[in-house]
């Protein structure tokens, strides 16, 4: 436990410190959700019956932008080889790493998020389904990115490449993710499409690391 | 069988014997098969003559999920069990998959646009097909991505074995979700729901493309072989220049 704490502390100082993908994902996310009513043109119905499909999925593309990065600095200066050679399960290493990840990239798009939202016509009801199901998705898709960037290390163009490695396993985590927005706009069903989105994420808790710490035990042999 | 077969040699003169069996079924299965499909069987009370596009819809859906399973059981062998051929019965399934995949997702469409007035519908099946197909070109990108061939065979056997659970998803999701596809009719507790006049011409459009598919599969492993014994005596000569300097 003092391990995963001790990973998780270290790592968020670190991304606190240099700020680069905090920055990148953030800046990408609200450029490319501002760019859309420039492009469809500002009527507020329009934005309004777009904005919880518009707000999800430039959050998923911004969320892939930093995920390279999650193990990639380890493996280039070594201390990879440590982490898997440490006492502490590599399972519970990559739960860490994950966890710093989305507290410097996740937590700070799901705080851009409303304020968006707000700007894309969105009503108060769908704000908070929309934190709401913000909160229970972007973990998921740390974690799954998670995998993604540990199969992708030491890749040609690995960046693209995780990237289209996991758009389809994120698909399902978008259809639920806008759903329960739509559902807490219309004012029913929200619970169960945050609850499947919940189930997504006990999910991706419990099998991502095991995929994760095997291809990172592959990428260093 | 499986560890017989794991001697590259042994496994090339098997797959040998068997490669013109495996075209000659394709052919015959799939000739007559053709036939009564195109002219023998029944038009649909419905749709017409339109309906003859199951017949090659429906077996490269079966084959697009049959080879998935196959490459990630022959992933999953390649990472347990360390099988030597598993890793490039994977890597040549994978291309083959795509590709009935796609056939299957255009005749779709193209059955879709006579039957339900649309080429594609965002529903369940639809949709988790064609995240089948974007698995199937993630396995590809990842394998021929490194240039180290094992790291890139490792990497991509695991992408496999984690993709595998949209298989199930796609076989229930005309249980699960209301979808415009229609539910299953051969693959179903209570046994097939289509009449046998169109279920024999099925089965053997179904029993061709699985010869052909096995047929190419042989040609790609037997590919890969050689590709990868290219490879390693061109890193010996190289080697072995290196020691006469």
């Amino acid at each position: 436990m003092t391990a995963m704490a001790t990973i998780i502390a270290h790592d968020t100082r670190l991304a606190f410190r240099r700020g680069a993908d905090t920055l990148l994902v953030l800046g990408f996310f609200v450029l490319a959700c501002v760019l859309f009513p420039f492009g469809i043109g500002g009527d507020p119905a329009l934005l309004e019956r777009v904005g919880p499909g518009l707000i999800w999925v430039t959050a998923l593309l911004a969320a892939m932008l930093a995920l390279d990065r999650l193990f990639a600095a380890d493996f280039e200066d070594g201390s990879l080889d440590l982490l898997i050679l440490a006492e502490s399960p590599l399972e519970l290493v990559v739960l860490a790493k994950a966890a710093a990840h989305w507290l410097a990239t996740g937590l700070p798009l799901v705080a851009a998020a409303p304020v968006l939202a707000v700007a894309l016509n969105m009503p108060p009801p769908g704000l908070v389904g929309l934190l709401a199901a913000l909160l229970l998705g972007t973990p998921t898709l740390t974690l799954i990115g998670a995998v993604g960037a540990a199969l992708t290390l030491g890749a040609r163009r690995g960046g693209v490449l995780v990237s289209l490695l996991v758009l389809p396993l994120y698909i399902p985590v978008l259809i639920f993710g806008v759903a329960a927005v739509e559902a807490a706009i219309g004012g029913s069903g929200t619970g169960p499409r945050l609850t499947a989105l919940a189930g997504f994420l006990l999910a991706a808790l419990a099998l991502a690391p095991f995929a994760a710490a095997a291809a990172l035990r592959q990428a260093t042999r | 069988m499986i560890t017989f077969l794991a001697n590259p040699a042994r496994f090339l003169r098997v797959a040998g014997a068997v490669l013109p069996w495996c075209w000659a079924v394709a052919a015959v299965a799939g000739g007559l098969g053709l036939a009564i499909a195109l002219f023998a069987s029944p038009p649909d009370y419905q749709q017409g003559d339109s309906v003859r596009i199951m017949y090659i819809h429906v077996p490269s859906a079966w084959m697009a999920l049959g080879a998935y399973t196959l490459m990630a059981a022959a992933s999953a062998a390649a990472l347990v069990w360390k099988h030597p051929l598993a890793h490039l019965v994977a890597r040549a399934a994978a291309p083959l998959g795509a590709g009935f995949t796609a056939i299957c997702l255009v005749t779709g469409a193209l059955w879709g646009q006579t039957s339900w007035g649309t080429w594609w519908v965002w529903d369940a099946r639809l949709t988790s097909v064609l995240i089948l197909f974007f698995l199937y070109l993630g396995v590809i990108a990842l394998g021929q991505a490194f240039d180290d061939a094992e790291r890139g065979d490792r990497a991509a056997a695991l992408l496999a074995i984690v993709g595998f659970v949209n298989i199930p998803v796609i076989k229930f999701s005309v249980d699960w979700w209301a979808t415009l596809h229609q539910p299953a009719s051969v693959l179903r507790a209570g046994g097939p729901a289509i009449d046998s006049s169109m279920l024999a011409p099925l089965l053997l459009m179904a029993l061709a493309f699985l010869a052909y598919f096995l047929a190419l599969l042989v040609l790609g492993v037997r590919a890969e072989l050689a590709g990868r014994k290219a490879r390693a005596l061109m890193a010996l000569g190289a080697a072995g220049e290196d020691r006469a300097l």
